[in-house]
């Protein structure tokens, strides 16, 4: 979407997809090497589209995020692969070029709301500060707007609260002023990581739904990264399962709901705690740990937890094959013809898919 | 307001603790006579009576505080007999704007140039700018103040004094601001320096290991997500934080010279101020003059801890609201 306010980028194509991410690999040295973190991840973001990135703890969600929004600074780090944004390549783009679109049309969130601020500045300077740093317009201007889109974001009395200090909001109302800076610049792609897993339930469901609503009031896409399945189901149109640093499924999500593809994506949603009540901090452990990093196993990464792994998964990482409309799987079962069985409606959340996905 | 005159309420307690602890160090150690002590060595049975009566160490402790207490800051006329009589009060009185001078300005120069040096380190981390840097501020701190200071007199005064360089540093002493400022300036900044540059190494070094963690902090990397410049990141929002930190750091320092603790440097640079009149005062065991300047060096160092208490308030929204 092009706001009046700034130039963009480039026009809106529809046939060009939002964010393009094509064989994306980051990698850290350690130990006199380089190792892997994050391998050939693709995937695309339509205009308006919600996208949920799932994956146990240490998966790489978040080196993915912070690759694309070109953050990563850590000294000897290696990324390759390409990121369209837009059709403009992201990844090689000068500091100083990608500095402009961060916050202004790439905007992210964090999942921890307490230490996401600077302590000793008031919420709306910090707010003002992003405005300011994108758009010359005066300080009462900027503050004009802050107090606008916080009140949009559900800040009660707004203007107050723009003079409050980070510690003297609630997690709730942080995460809320969050993503208020976020949206300031009215950026067309959101990248939220984990902005739920620090606040309670209720609260989690009210920033859900306001992540959810985005699309339609602002026309945002967004990147929604999560350990949880539930919040995919009640959020997502398409889902990519992660798993250590590579795609195990990606596809739309009623479909990877109902047909998971990988041992892994049924083995997640069977995890899902019940729509009701209380939902867990991290997901239910699947027997045994992913890999480590340094030492993956030849084949496939989940084989080590597989009830189904056998000797053809031992030798090499099993290619994504496609299962269905833009669905695909990286396990050798579907093409020996033993697919996992789908799921019926009783299994998972349908209901929630239905609203979040017309 | 209230958490203000809390804290007031609170030093002026401090202040009493102290000066009943340093009032017992002095006086009240059993076994000692005081008389003896602050009539100084070999004095005449005339004048250990006169002493004894003059501060009541025929009375009970209590009036011997009240009394002592009342020589020390409303008549003020507690008196040195080591030094023929001279008053001790009016001495400190004017030896505390040198002292003052003197800390100040190397407060000045160190805190600059701590800040410049941490700041430069910690944005060009681990490269030879960094490790220079911080390997110049490990000589800082490792050179001894009174060696240091000997040097640069014999730079500036003996050895290099008639070449170009150094032929406008004046003789040993000091000279007031009201009398020439120029001349003050001149007299004070190398004792400024040479005071500075242990701070200088350790601020800077500080400063840049609290740059280089915040730089891993979420709200740093907030910034960096809001499109900001990486000098403003740098600045705005790391070194703003760190400041709460180098405050608290600089208000103990600067205490505890302003109080004293620049005795070598005002030793060495002939300034009448308060540390040289203490090290004069020990070497010649003069007691009440000890006594009155420990006396007011507590004083200054409460004060100055009130002071930077106010100025974290300021600094950190979060205590603020603790307090
Ligand atoms: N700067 C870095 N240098 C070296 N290794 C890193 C760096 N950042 C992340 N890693 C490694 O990359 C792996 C993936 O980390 P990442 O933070 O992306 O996981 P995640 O999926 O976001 O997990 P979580 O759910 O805990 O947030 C981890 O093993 C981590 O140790
Ligand atoms: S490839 Fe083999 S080990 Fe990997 S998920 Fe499929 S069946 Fe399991
Ligand atoms: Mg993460």
């Amino acid at each position: 979407m092009c706001s009046l306010t700034h130039g963009c980028v480039m026009p809106a194509d529809p046939t060009i997809p939002l964010l393009d991410v094509s064989d994306l690999c980051v990698s850290f040295p350690a130990g006199g090497r380089m190792v892997p973190i994050v391998e050939h991840v693709s995937f695309t973001l339509p205009e308006a589209g919600i996208l949920g990135l799932v994956g146990e703890s240490g998966s790489g969600k978040s080196v993915t995020a912070m690759a694309i929004m070109g953050l990563i600074d850590t000294p000897g780090v290696r990324v390759s692969g390409s990121v369209r944004f837009r059709g403009r390549e992201l990844v090689g783009l000068p500091p100083r070029q990608i500095r402009r679109l961060r916050g202004r049309d790439i905007a992210m969130i964090f999942q921890d709301p307490m230490t996401a601020f600077t302590p000793v500045y008031t919420i709306g300077w910090q707010i003002d500060e992003q405005i300011r740093a994108h758009e010359r317009i005066s300080r009462t201007q900027a503050r004009a707007r802050t107090v606008r889109i916080l009140g949009e974001m559900g800040v009660p009395d707004p203007e107050r609260m723009a003079r409050r200090y980070p510690h003297q909001l609630s997690g709730g109302l942080r995460q809320r002023a969050m993503i208020a800076m976020a949206l300031s610049c009215n950026p067309t792609l959101l990248i939220a990581d984990e902005p739920t897993t620090a606040l309670d339930v209720t609260v989690q469901a009210q920033i859900l739904d306001l992540i959810r609503s985005l699309r339609g009031t602002y026309g945002s896409s967004v990147l929604l990264i999560t350990h949880d399945m539930g919040v995919v189901a009640q959020t997502c149109d398409s889902t990519l399962v992660l798993y250590s640093g590579r795609v195990a499924e990606t596809g739309p999500s009623d479909r990877v709901f109902s047909h998971p593809g990988h041992p892994y994506t049924a083995a997640l949603l069977d995890s899902i705690p019940p729509l009701y009540g209380p939902r867990p901090d991290r997901l239910p452990a699947i027997a045994g740990a992913p890999p480590v990093p340094m030492a993956r196993p030849p084949g496939c990464a989940f084989g080590p937890r597989c009830a189904h792994v056998h000797a053809a998964c031992t030798t090499t990482p099993p290619a994504l094959l496609p299962l269905g409309p833009d669905h695909e799987a990286a396990c050798v079962l579907p093409a020996e013809g033993t697919p996992l069985p789908p799921r019926t409606a009783a299994d998972w959340p349908i209901d929630t898919i239905g609203d979040a996905c017309p | 307001m209230t958490a203000l005159l809390h804290r007031a309420g609170q030093t002026l307690l401090v202040l009493f603790g102290v000066s009943v602890l340093v009032f017992g160090v002095f006086f009240a150690t059993p076994g000692a006579d005081p008389t003896a002590r602050i009539a100084g060595r070999n004095a005449s049975p005339q004048i250990m009576e006169k002493v004894r009566h003059e501060y009541g160490f025929d009375r009970p402790l209590p009036v011997q505080y009240v009394i002592m207490m009342k020589k020390l800051f409303i008549t003020r006329d507690l008196a040195s007999y080591a030094n023929r009589g001279e008053r001790v009060v009016p001495e400190i009185m004017q030896a505390a704007p040198v002292t003052a001078c003197l800390v100040c300005g190397a407060a000045f120069i160190w805190v600059t140039m701590s800040i410049a040096m941490g700041t430069v380190a910690a944005a060009m981390k681990d490269t030879w700018v960094d490790r220079g840097l911080m390997m110049l501020g490990l000589v800082g701190i490792s050179i001894p103040v009174f060696w240091l200071g000997e040097v640069a007199n014999l730079v500036t005064q003996n050895r290099y004094h008639d070449t170009w360089l150094f032929s406008w540093v004046p003789g040993l002493g000091y000279v007031p601001f009201s009398q020439s400022p120029l001349g003050w300036f001149r007299a004070l900044v190398i004792p400024w320096t040479v005071l500075a540059v242990m701070f200088i190494g350790i601020y800077s070094r500080v400063l840049r290991t609290d740059l280089v963690t915040l730089a891993g902090e979420d709200f740093i990397r907030t910034a960096h997500a809001k499109g900001l410049s990486p000098i403003r990141v740098l600045l705005w929002h790391g070194l703003r934080t760190s400041m709460v930190t180098f405050v608290s750091l600089f208000g103990m320092d600067f205490a505890q010279l302003v109080g004293g603790g620049a005795l070598l440097t005002e030793v060495v640079f002939g300034l009448p101020g308060v540390g040289r009149l203490t090290y004069r005062a020990l070497t010649t065991l003069d007691l009440p003059v000890i006594m009155a300047t420990v006396m007011y060096s507590a004083v200054f160092v409460v004060l100055a801890n009130a002071a930077v208490d106010v100025i974290y308030v300021f600094l950190d929204p979060r205590v603020r609201d603790a307090s």
